[in-house]
């Protein structure tokens, strides 16, 4: 553990402060709450605001995994593991059972989460309307009012033009039937692993700075028509490596003469199920 | 006068120096136009816009019977009320459909928005009542899967109708719906309009400054001249008989055809 840090890389004040948005946003599951997001060693779009929140939230006794698209060691998943291990001396790894703290980028591990664990998003756009309506103010007031209306009407354009919803990551969810909320860009795959998890999952904006969070056992639904119900899509394959047909996949290039490989996107769930020699 | 749908009582509203309203009275009766003429800067769309609730008076108040029949104080209303309101008992017909119509999404989606709105969570119904509401406006359905940009400026103001009257709103409230439109197109959305409230017994406030469109649309006309009301009454008495100098000026400067 290197000197001259305390622990977590955040002072005491800055985490007492996102504690208490934390606490805010549990109470009103699925509602942006504005904090005071610090400058942090690493740029705006590589988890600064998931990171934040995981300094916050993070113990002595902790065991800390950090996953980005799935992946457990990639660059950024790599480097904010060891930024932790480095300033809060904590455990680490990359089993997701033996984790009690995960963050992660674009994904939600493929094996269910039990209650004594807490999944930390990295979000960019906290903000489910923004694309619709521009104005932050008028969103806010959406948001009050819960005029969800123009969501659906995206759905209905999609539908219309393509014959079926085309937002195939960060698509909308309602939580806990009141507040309408970006599941940050997960695949719609992972959709459904939102409603009624036993973790705790919180979300962190840095550059927006926003935090909102599902608490445990909400109802979360994705947003569709009665006769156009919500469905999830997979690549048509089983995975290269370990043969599962139910997790998320990757395309990999293998070559330049057209081979491709679809393996797991979740690492730690793919070499769980691969025989060890 | 109990069972107005909308009454207006002693509405006054002043920005700085200029008089926009000043002492205004005005009722509505349910299934009945009410044509507001005047010259520009005489306070007319003034007010259709505090009657609408949109901008607060300074003096005065506005009376509206919901459905339930409880009267309410319009100004004194929650704003999620007021909200509500406009998005169903309630539309809003601006002169300029570009400003009221999302361009970037197809007819059907906006006709549907103010359905979804309000709850509508089927595709095939919102579909089905679209592509009624379009030809009830006299597009082909044809077009329903269109992007407004691709619709002439007569089409653009019958899709902005189209959208404004699928919830089947009590009250609507229009600002120079024919503006900007060449004669013959002119005629055309008049006699649209003449035929979809009368079918549907809605009630309209129409701001105009051509008395031809109130004649032909108006059940009663409000005549007004720098914020007051300086003649009231039924379009044909009016406008035949018109007792105040300011409107017989106002009917006397209408180029005969």
């Amino acid at each position: 553990m290197t000197e001259g840090y305390n622990f977590a890389y955040l002072d005491e004040q800055t985490k007492r402060m996102i504690r208490r948005a934390l606490l805010k946003a549990v109470a009103i599951p699925g509602h942006q709450i504005p904090f005071g997001g610090r400058e942090m060693p690493l740029p705006y779009g590589w988890g600064t605001g998931g990171i934040q929140v995981t300094a916050a939230v993070l113990g002595a006794d902790d065991v800390l995994k950090v996953i980005d698209q799935g992946a457990d060691d990639t660059t950024n998943a790599v480097s904010i593991r060891r930024f932790f291990a480095r300033t809060a001396g904590v455990r680490t790894t990359t089993h997701t059972a033996e984790a009690t703290v995960i963050q992660t980028r674009h994904r939600i591990p493929e094996i269910p989460l039990r209650e004594d664990q807490i999944l930390v998003y990295q979000v960019p756009l906290p903000e489910p309307l923004a694309k619709l309506e521009p104005s932050r103010a008028e969103t806010k007031k959406m948001h009050a009012l819960a005029e969800y209306g123009a969501m659906h009407v995206k759905l209905y354009e999609d539908i219309t033009r393509f014959g079926h919803v085309s937002i195939s990551y960060d698509y909308p969810v309602l939580v806990n039937h009141r507040h309408l909320m970006s599941p940050s860009p997960i695949p719609a795959f992972d959709n459904p692993k939102l409603h009624m998890s036993a973790a705790l999952q919180l979300f962190g904006a840095g550059r927006e700075k926003r935090l909102y969070a599902i608490p445990p056992w909400t109802s979360v639904k994705s947003l569709d028509f009665e006769d156009h119900p919500f469905r999830t899509t997979r690549a048509p394959h089983a995975c290269g490596l370990c043969g599962a047909t139910d997790s998320y996949l990757d395309e990999v290039v293998t070559d330049d003469r057209g081979g491709r490989l679809f393996c797991c996107s979740d690492t730690d769930f793919c070499e769980g199920r691969r025989p060890h020699e | 006068m109990s069972d107005t749908l909308l009454s207006a009582r002693d509405l006054s509203l002043r920005f700085g120096p200029i008089v926009a309203l000043d002492g205004v009275d005005a009722d509505l009766w349910p299934g009945e136009v009410l044509a507001i003429v005047g010259e520009s800067g005489s306070g007319k769309t003034t007010l259709l816009h505090v009657l609408s609730g949109q901008a607060r008076p300074q003096g005065g108040v506005v009376w509206y019977r919901d459905p339930d029949g409880h009267e309410q104080n319009v100004h004194a209303m929650p704003e999620p009320a007021l909200r509500a309101l406009h998005r169903s008992d309630w539309g809003f017909v601006r002169q300029d459909p570009r400003a009221a119509l999302r361009l970037d999404v197809t007819a059907g989606g906006n006709i549907g928005e103010r359905l979804m709105a309000q709850g509508s969570r089927n595709y095939g119904n919102i579909r089905t009542e679209a592509a009624a509401w379009l030809a009830r406006v006299e597009i082909e359905e044809s077009r329903l899967d269109d992007l407004p940009r691709t619709f002439s400026g007569g089409m653009l103001q019958r899709l902005q109708i189209a959208r404004t009257l699928v919830t089947h709103p009590r009250l609507v409230f229009m600002d120079e719906p024919t503006g900007g439109l060449d004669v013959s197109v002119q005629a055309r959305l008049l006699d649209l309009i003449r035929g979809l409230v009368a079918s549907l017994g809605i009630a309209v406030v129409l701001v105009t400054h051509d008395l031809a469109v109130a004649r032909l649309l108006a059940h009663r006309i409000i005549v007004m001249q720098r914020g007051r009301v300086v003649e009231a009454g039924l379009t044909d008495q009016v406008l035949d008989d018109p007792r105040h100098p300011y409107t017989q000026l106002l009917v006397s400067s209408v180029l005969q055809a």
